[in-house]
């Protein structure tokens, strides 16, 4: 008998490219689909059929030149030189323009080229949006995905976007590069006082771990229980079986209490959801309503106050006949 | 079986790769705040030791004792140490030779036969390092206190020394593609991060505020930029890799604007910036008509000091020891010098050392 594992599995389905339910007149879906031996081995091995119509090709176009223009500024930054570029592509950026333009268009070669950039890359994350809206309508299903992609989507957009706009400047905004938008996160907590007080930045950092500590525990009691059955959980909301019970019992004996099959997914969507949600919120208070997130604890009581354990320094620019 | 071993294989060398960048144990970590709020220092013991071989103080020229004429009435052209007896500018002439002068020239590097002569740029150069260290000493005890500095203090018995810094011309600012905006370069200016790769003009020659983060709970008018705290961060990011730092040997990371939570070695800092900014215009610049073209930067301009030039990666040059307190000739003679305290580590450091590397056991 076939041994079944999950992710990693080593039976492969194979057979003629299921096509799917019927679609409403006049939508279509391109090509029918063909098998492949090695995404076999980490999930479904069929690919396709796909269907990107003018909003997913639009937004693969635009998509592409937001790569392009980060990309060769990045390029061009080394002088071209291939090898340097490999070398310093963790380094490498496309800033933003410098403060003292404001909103304002600068100049390309002075964050002319982010602003482009950023307008390819927005048009092209929200295009991406509206297919996964579509896609999810033609099915004729709920619109979770495109909900869930929202949520990142407003995160992105007050970051690169809104924030800088209620800042009046485009220079508040984030890099495009690995560490250099790594190090912009860092000198952001610096200039706003301690990201660390900001209660939505608390909130945001509780639901990234939540999310993951969800995922674990719900992709763990599943697999646990995919020998009875458990992995058929869309049945199991309305038709509970044994691996349900199990699984249920394991976590009222662990902890007291379940969640259902259903309202598990309930649980990950919007704990998935939320961590961007709040973040977003947190940034965009950011310099707009305070300016400094540790004063701001210290005002509402929030911050603890430590003893000294060494004699406190003094601003020595407030020291008389202090050198200059 | 070869199935089975080969990620076990693959996997235990990519474990090997990512473990290259980090420094095998221990680490010896020290508490220097109150507990909770993750006030450490951390020293590695190999790394520590050949600190303390690289940075050793140089033998001590011995005191020939201060009577006899006055220098300028025995020699002529002396300019700045016209306060000095005959002896104690013997002392101070040998303790250069000893510190800077390449061995092969000794006095010659600096005089030409006629030793009054100034014919030698050298000798121009040391007149104004002179001042330079006599200034140092009387007046930015708020940096240097008792212990001071001396020549070594930067040469480390090399006539330039290895640790300074030069204008760099504006090659990345280009028309079209690819600004880098002064940063976003693997830069050990700034210990390989991705911040603001020349700090040193804007804060240590220019006077740019160092100073970030509002002063205010609400916005108030502070209209200071993210990426002005950028390069404020590359600034610290300097000052951290001369001294061998970490962020909390100054600040409380909570909140790095704030003085009332910031050690006394932040104030210390404080002085350094201003302190090396004065150098930078005062003394080292100015030099540039002096110096011949090979001891120019790519822009023409004379090399620079920064916290690297004397610390030399240790949080007092030399650990507290060989400074400007043993020659009283390097002082202007109004300032005399402070009493110096037998300044060795920070006491925090000593102990660290001293129990041998159990992290964190009996922090207070």
């Amino acid at each position: 008998m076939a041994e079944y594992q999950n992710i990693f599995t080593r039976v492969a389905i194979h057979g003629p490219a299921y096509q799917g339910v019927p679609l409403p007149r006049g939508s279509w879906r391109a090509g029918k689909g063909w098998m492949s031996y090695w995404l076999s081995r980490i999930g479904d091995a069929q690919v396709g059929p796909v269907y990107l119509g003018w909003t997913g090709v639009t937004s693969l176009l635009f998509g592409f030149a937001a790569f392009e223009i980060i990309g060769l500024n990045m390029w061009a930054s080394v002088h071209w030189n291939v090898l340097q570029f490999i070398r310093q592509l963790p380094w490498l950026a496309l800033e933003p323009p410098p403060p003292s333009y404001g909103l304002s268009f600068p100049p390309l070669a002075q964050g002319g080229w982010w602003l482009l950039a950023g307008l390819c890359l927005t048009i092209s994350v929200i295009l991406w949006w509206v297919r996964t809206y579509q896609r999810a309508r033609e099915l004729q299903m709920g619109t979770h995905v495109a909900w869930a992609f929202a949520s990142a989507i407003w995160l992105f957009l007050v970051l690169g976007f809104i924030r800088p706009v209620l800042m009046g400047s485009w220079g508040e905004a984030v890099p495009f590069g690995i560490f250099p938008h790594l190090d912009w996160t860092a000198a952001f907590s610096l200039r706003y006082g301690n990201l660390f007080y900001n209660p939505f930045h608390a909130l945001s950092i509780a639901f990234l771990y939540g999310s993951t500590l969800i995922f674990a525990m719900h992709a763990g009691t599943i697999l646990s229980v995919s020998r009875y059955g458990g992995d058929r959980e869309v049945e199991q909301i309305v038709d509970r079986g044994t691996a349900t019970e199990r699984a249920a019992l394991f976590w009222r004996w662990t902890m007291g209490f379940n969640a259902t099959m259903e309202s598990i997914h309930r649980w990950a969507w919007w704990f998935a959801v939320l961590c961007p949600l709040v973040g977003g919120i947190g940034i965009l208070l950011t310099g707009t309503v305070v300016d400094n997130w540790y004063l701001w604890a210290v005002k509402h009581h929030v911050a603890p106050m430590y003893p000294h354990a060494f004699p406190p320094a003094t601003d020595p620019a407030t020291l008389p006949g202090a050198h200059p | 079986m070869m199935t089975c071993k080969m990620p076990i294989r693959i996997l235990a060398l990519v474990a090997c790769g990512l473990l290259a960048a980090c420094e095998r144990p221990p680490v010896d970590s020290r508490q220097v705040g109150y507990r909770g709020v993750a006030m450490e220092t951390n020293y590695h013991p190999a790394t520590y030791k050949a600190l303390e071989a690289k940075n050793q103080p140089p033998a001590l020229v011995p005191s020939m004792g201060n009577t006899g004429p006055l220098a300028t009435a025995t020699y002529k052209n002396v300019k700045v140490l016209t306060d000095l007896t005959v002896p104690e500018l013997t002392r101070v002439m040998l303790a250069m030779t000893a510190w800077v002068a390449p061995p092969d020239k000794s006095c010659g590097y600096c005089h030409a036969a006629d030793m009054a002569s100034d014919e030698i740029y050298q000798k121009v150069v040391a007149r104004r390092m002179l001042q330079m260290v006599r200034n140092i000493n009387s007046n930015w005890t708020g940096h240097v206190a008792g212990t001071g500095v001396t020549c070594y203090t930067c040469h480390r018995g090399q006539s330039v020394p290895s640790r300074v810094w030069y204008l760099e011309p504006g090659a990345d600012r280009v028309p079209l593609l690819g600004d880098r905006a002064g940063q976003n370069s693997p830069a050990r200016s700034v210990g390989l991060t991705s911040l603001p790769y020349d700090p040193f003009t804007a804060f240590l020659f220019k006077a740019n505020d160092v100073k970030v983060g509002a002063a205010t709970a609400l916005p108030a008018g502070d209209r200071q930029s993210i990426k002005q705290a950028e390069w404020s961060y590359g600034l610290m990011m300097h000052v951290s890799d001369a001294l061998g730092v970490n962020c909390t040997y100054c600040h409380n990371s909570r909140s790095f604007r704030d003085w009332d939570q910031s050690t006394p070695a932040r104030a210390k800092a404080w002085y350094a910036i201003r302190m090396v900014r004065q150098l930078n215009n005062d003394y080292m610049a100015p030099l540039a008509p002096t110096l011949p073209a090979e001891r120019k930067g790519p822009l023409g301009d004379s090399a620079k000091v920064n916290c690297a030039t004397c610390h030399q990666g240790v949080f007092k040059p030399m650990f507290g020891q060989g400074g400007g307190s043993d020659y009283p000739e390097l002082h202007e003679r109004s300032h005399p010098p402070l009493l110096s305290p037998a300044v060795t580590a920070p006491p925090a450091v000593t102990a660290a050392m001293q129990t041998g590397g159990s992290a964190g056991a009996g922090a207070p």
